[in-house]
């Protein structure tokens, strides 16, 4: 059989075979090839390239450790795990790295206004610190909902120069901020720049947000090899996955296995979670399709996660087609075991992981505990101040 | 010759109106779309509720969520045309609404459906002509038009292909913006009107929509447009006036009638 290089997706509409794609109004048309074509004439320089890795490198902090989790390693077995440390980022999460591309790229396309969406609110912080780095106005679109379960967050963008504008609409989450902001982008596409937080949204996109963010794998891959080991595992939590797919893509060719692990709220058996990948259809939301969680008539469900980066209904389409050609697997895990993880790792190893990163965490324990010898790499891709409301008030602890 | 030919043969400038299906309430719609018809009405777009539907301003959201409460869905669209066919045989309906939903019933089920129960086109916001191969396909072997959007931002070599997909007519999106906004320059919206019939060579009867919310706005379109299309203006409508439908019914009846004769008095 043919080997197919995984790498080589997406096609020149921005299809990943049937996935992503641009279904948008006719209005959107326009900025999205004026968008594609700057980041392939601009972002794609070797100027650009190494002005943002001299960014990287002196404002956000790359690259980020490749930690050895020795502790947790022996409690789980024969594993080695090793955690990515993007929650060592500035601002605390893998998000920047996306934020900081996107915003130069807006900056050299002469664009004033940067607009973007949040669920959990990181990617809120992280477009709103680039904006204050580079200058420019910023708006963000975050769901009430979120606004609510993530005040530090709202209050640290607006600190950052930031206006945040609270969604009503919908089911007040990250899908409805998502909408919101593509509206706004509708109207004033002259002097704005839309940052998407995630590999979703139409071409290009899912596109721009997996380059940005696979500085992620790149650095893992030179890391590894340089403490002379061999990766057998990767695991990363997936809401709409660019966290997952800065690590995986770079190993996508490469004889590795590889993990994707989805919200899997109360249960993949109840209607209260987000794991499209395990239980949705493929369909169209947010201008690709991708797998959604619909109802019977084509109508997007809310979901559930106790953690508001993975409350999506939808997924970038690079995984659905990783999906479907087996390349990755994807499961879940649920709140429960996903607050296990959290615990674990904050008093195991002394590192307070973000409740998504807790999702990849806990499947990856689960393997660890299976497995023998496997050096197991975890992208801990944020950090877990943002959270701490939530745990308090699960313990009942008013803070 | 179709409906919707007939429509444009016959008028010099089609009035077109947009209501979304189960607004207020399923049988209301019906109603009012009757009621349209008398006051002068040309073609209706019949709007399917969507979850998630990113073109539309917030006062076709709400009456989108008014009647996803009800769950109204795409089969409930089809009834509704069902129905409305049974007094009505000659005035043209679009169905207009997002692609999930259509997806969702299956694009060969969709199509044979829409025809089967007199649907005359389609409008799919979401799916521009990139996407919309094989749906097109499926629309023509059906005798069905599939209405695209064109906007002050679609370039001319787009707007040829958009040109080449569309049948029926095209809707041009008046402005930069999102239904419910107000348009700021006639003169240029007249020149890219006068511009897409150049380059359709006549062909396509070119619509304006967005924006027009009077009869002064509408007349003025008028004057260079094959048809003028009014929806956020009636969905307020309903929405200001939903605790008493006699009084909906007639504000609607009152707009409409305003706005057709202006049309006629040109």
């Amino acid at each position: 059989m043919k080997k197919i290089n995984f790498k080589s997706f997406p096609d020149k509409n921005g299809h990943f075979k049937d996935y992503g794609g641009k279904y948008v109004s006719e209005t959107l048309m326009y900025p999205l090839e004026e968008l594609e074509k700057a980041y392939n004439k601009i972002a794609k320089s070797p100027a650009f390239k190494k002005e943002l890795l001299n960014e990287l490198h002196n404002y956000v902090g790359r690259p980020t450790p490749m930690y050895h989790a020795s502790r947790i390693s022996k409690d789980l077995g024969s594993c080695n795990i090793y955690l990515k440390r993007e929650d060592l980022n500035h601002t605390g999460a893998h998000k920047i790295n996306n934020a900081m591309g996107q915003a130069m790229l807006a900056k050299k396309m002469g664009k004033k206004r940067i607009i973007a969406e949040t669920g959990a609110g990181q990617h809120g912080v992280a477009t709103a610190t680039a904006c204050a780095r580079y200058n420019l106005e910023c708006v963000v679109y975050m769901g009430s909902d979120d606004i609510q379960r993530q005040k530090v967050n709202v209050y640290r963008m607006k600190l950052l120069g930031a206006k945040v504008i609270p969604v009503d609409s919908g089911s007040r989450t990250l899908k409805d901020a998502l909408n919101e902001a593509l509206r706004d982008w509708v109207s004033n596409v002259d002097d704005t720049h839309y940052i998407i937080g995630s590999v979703a949204g139409p071409h290009p996109y899912p596109m721009i947000v997996r380059d940005f963010q696979s500085v992620i794998g790149t650095e893992s891959k030179s890391q590894m090899k340089k403490i002379n080991k061999k990766v057998d595992i990767l695991v990363a939590c997936v809401g709409g996955g660019s966290n997952a797919i800065g690590l995986f893509y770079p190993y996508l060719n490469d004889n590795v296995a590889i993990y994707g692990v989805e919200a899997g709220g109360f249960g993949l058996n109840t209607n209260k979670h987000a794991a499209p990948l395990n239980k949705g259809k493929p369909g169209i939301l947010h201008g690709n399709k991708t797998y959604i969680m619909e109802n019977s008539n084509g109508q997007i469900e809310s979901t559930h996660s106790i953690s508001a980066g993975l409350d999506y209904p939808g997924v970038g389409p690079e995984h659905s087609l990783l999906k479907d050609l087996n390349r990755v697997k994807y499961v879940s895990v649920t709140d429960k075991e996903a607050l296990k993880a959290f615990y674990y790792l904050t008093e195991q190893e002394g590192i307070i992981p973000a409740l998504e990163t807790a999702h990849a965490l806990a499947y990856a324990f689960k393997l660890a505990r299976k497995q023998s010898k496997k050096n197991i790499l975890i992208n801990l891709s944020g950090r877990g101040d943002k959270d701490i409301d939530t745990i308090a008030t699960l313990q009942g602890i008013v803070i | 010759m179709n409906r919707i030919a007939q429509v444009f043969k016959e008028k010099e400038t089609a009035f077109i109106t947009y209501l979304i299906c189960g607004d207020p309430d399923i049988r209301s719609t019906e109603k009012i779309m009757h009621q349209m018809v008398k006051s002068g009405v040309d073609i209706i777009e019949l709007g399917v509720p969507f979850t998630d539907p990113i073109a539309d301003g917030p006062t076709i959201q709400r009456g989108v969520e008014r009647c996803l409460q009800k769950n109204i869905s795409l089969t409930d669209v089809f009834t509704l045309i069902k129905n409305f066919r049974k007094k009505d045989l000659s005035t043209p309906i679009v169905i207009m609404g997002y692609m999930n939903p259509i997806n969702k019933m299956g694009v060969h089920k969709f199509a044979k459906k829409a025809k089967l129960i007199g649907v005359d086109g389609v409008l799919i916001v979401d799916l521009p002509p990139e996407e919309s191969m094989l749906i097109n396909q499926l629309l023509r072997e059906n005798n069905l038009d599939q209405i695209f959007l064109a906007s002050p931002t679609t370039k001319s070599s787009r707007l040829k292909k958009i040109i080449d997909m569309s049948s029926g007519y095209l809707y041009y999106v008046s402005l930069k913006g999102i239904t419910g906004s107000s348009i700021s320059d006639f003169s240029e919206l007249k020149k890219r009107v006068i511009y897409i019939k150049k380059t359709s060579n006549n062909n396509l009867p070119i619509t304006v929509g967005f924006g027009i919310k009077n009869s002064v706005i509408a007349k003025n379109i008028s004057k260079f447009a094959d048809g003028i299309i009014i929806g956020s203006s009636i969905v307020e409508l309903i929405e200001k006036n939903l605790k008493n439908k006699k009084v909906m019914f007639n504000k609607i009846n009152l707009f409409i009638k305003d706005i057709s004769r202006s049309l006629a008095s040109k």
